[in-house]
């Protein structure tokens, strides 16, 4: 769906995207994430047609974006970031002014108009003037003119961008059903939305793809394998420890004492899980247990990795 | 695709037109028109009622201060709005990723401007019906005075709308925009008023004056003389402008 080479993109001396290449297939969601200033938004302006890169290409939906830029156009929905939107227009007449400019024809309209203010929940406010809506409806506004026309393709730059709770839970549900008629490349960088609705992330920093895969196997590959908590009484702590680093799969251990309890910290060899071999060396040794856990690495920690820490 | 082009630049035409109208600045601009030419309407009548002698209705009426004014001032509100406001607003990042040429965007735009120029003078028509119907006298010599009159103010509004445009598209700031386009629009018609300055026909700066200025193309048309040249001038200049306002408004989306 689509298809991107050497993509850069230089303003004056800035270069703000920087050679990148990566493909969607059709029926993804896939997550741009990085921290502000990476190139996120350049990135999806550039494969919308506002931008024209400095070199490279890019094809959507087989259409190189800036030679049949119009071609494109009509199987991309973008909803630029902060979503403007004219706000001296009602919702439905928005709508179907922005549906009919897409090439939705005349006999149509109506049906289209209605479908997207219906999925998008905006049927109680279609006579209302967009100026004086919320931010969470103008979001939705802005999600129902992108797949107004159908597009194969949805570009949507930080959806859910100052939005309070209950509304993300909303954007997010909404886009989350929209998988299964669009492709969809979208832009954040709230972690746990890629988690959720991600199928693959791409992480962008400086204008660079620093990593590219599925959200588990970033995880597993970046965070390693994570680490183990086991918690337990035993009568000598170091002993203990060491004891516990000669079982096979742990490489190693740390400890730190909570009151009359041992809370160790065991990193396992990669693709190995060692928890059963820890409760079985506590079942042996009459340890008092009170946690063998593995706590689940967050995209926070792999973001954190790749992009360089403090700098987001 | 003809059609289709037809159609897509119907559609923004029509969303121009509507937008125009939803900004109380519109109304605001009737009215201060509505006033101002039924005022120079007034003040024709007046001329003609102490006998001065030989101006028809319609020369009276499109040859006053009263009628220049309101006319340089109207440009820049009209046309102001038009890239300025999309451009703050970052409405033009959707406009312009929807499957629309920037030709039609700027075509529509300036068609947009000139049908809200159009309204603007339309009620001015009736003015004369009503003066022939009430005085019996005629509002002017001929047809051809009419059409002069009208014409020049359409020749005219075609290239004052696109020099609005060009300022409009060059900002993203509404009153920049108005300030650029007054200070063009204003330095254009008083270079047109030189032509009254230098007396001697037949010099090279008095010719060119003459061929740039408003003024006296409207005190040639309303009185049915028809020249080429105006028309050839008003036009050509129009498009040259047209032209460089596509290229600025394309410059500045790509370079943002």
């Amino acid at each position: 769906m689509i298809k991107v080479e050497k993509l850069t993109k230089r303003f004056g001396g800035f270069t703000a995207v920087n050679g990148i290449d990566f493909e969607v297939q059709k029926g993804e969601i896939v997550g741009f994430l990085g921290p502000n200033g990476a190139g996120k938004s350049t990135t999806m302006r550039m494969l919308s047609g506002f931008l024209p890169p400095t070199s490279g290409k890019a094809e959507v939906a087989g259409f190189d974006v800036f030679a049949d830029s119009l071609q494109a156009r009509e199987h991309i929905g973008y909803m630029p970031e902060n979503v403007p939107l004219y706000t001296d227009m009602r919702v439905c007449e928005f709508l179907r002014y922005r549906a009919a400019l897409k090439g939705v024809p005349g006999r149509r309209l109506r049906e289209r108009v209605g479908d997207v203010l219906e999925l998008c929940g905006l049927k109680d406010v279609e006579k209302k003037l967009i100026g004086n809506l919320s931010k969470g409806y103008r979001q939705r506004v802005g999600l129902a003119d992108a797949m107004s026309h159908e597009p194969d393709l949805l570009i949507l730059d930080e959806p859910t961008i100052g939005l309070d709770p209950n509304q993300i839970r909303l954007v997010r549900d909404l886009i989350r059903n929209l998988r299964r008629h669009h492709t969809i490349l979208l832009s954040t960088h709230i972690l746990p939305e890629v988690e959720m609705l991600c199928s693959r992330v791409i992480i962008i920093n400086k204008g660079r793809i620093e990593a590219l895969d599925t959200p588990q196997n970033l995880r597993a590959h970046l965070g390693q394998a994570g680490h183990v908590v086991f918690d337990a009484i035993v009568p000598d702590a170091a002993a203990a420890a060491s004891a516990l680093r000669a079982l096979e799969s742990v490489q190693s251990v740390s400890h730190r004492t909570d009151g009359e309890w041992t809370v160790f910290t065991i990193h396992a060899a990669p693709g190995n899980d060692p928890r059963e071999s820890l409760y079985r060396h506590a079942v042996d040794n009459q340890w008092r247990v009170r946690e063998i856990s593995r706590p689940p690495v967050s995209l926070e920690q792999v973001f954190t990795e790749v992009t360089g820490g403090d700098e987001s | 695709m003809k059609a289709e082009a037809m159609r897509k630049f119907l559609i923004l035409f029509g969303r121009e037109v509507s937008s125009a109208f939803h900004q109380p600045l519109a109304y605001v601009v009737l009215f201060f028109f509505l006033i101002v030419t039924g005022f120079n309407f007034q003040a024709g009548v007046t001329l003609l009622n102490t006998g001065a002698g030989t101006v028809t209705m319609v020369q009276a009426f499109f040859n006053t201060v009263y009628f220049w004014f309101p006319f340089v001032l109207v440009f820049p509100l009209i046309t102001m709005r038009v890239f300025a406001e999309e451009a703050k607003m970052g409405t033009i990042e959707t406009l312009m990723t929807a499957p629309v040429k920037d030709a039609q965007v700027v075509a529509a735009k300036y068609s947009g401007c000139l049908f809200f120029y159009l309204i603007l003078w339309a009620p001015s028509l009736l003015y004369f019906v009503v003066f022939q119907e009430i005085t019996g006298v005629k509002a002017a010599e001929a047809v051809g005075s009419y059409v002069g009159a009208y014409g020049m103010l359409l020749l005219m509004g075609l290239l004052f709308t696109s020099i609005g445009c060009l300022a409009s598209a060059l900002t993203d700031n509404q009153i920049v925009a108005a300030i650029i386009s007054f200070a063009a629009i204003l330095g254009f018609f008083f270079l047109g008023l030189l032509s009254f300055l230098l007396p001697s026909t037949g010099t090279f700066l008095r010719e060119l004056t003459y061929y740039l200025s408003p003024v006296e193309h409207m005190m040639d048309f309303s009185q049915g003389l028809f020249d080429t040249r105006p028309v050839v001038f008003y036009i050509s200049s129009t498009l040259l402008v047209l032209f460089a306002t596509f290229h600025i408004f394309q410059y500045r989306r790509w370079k943002s």
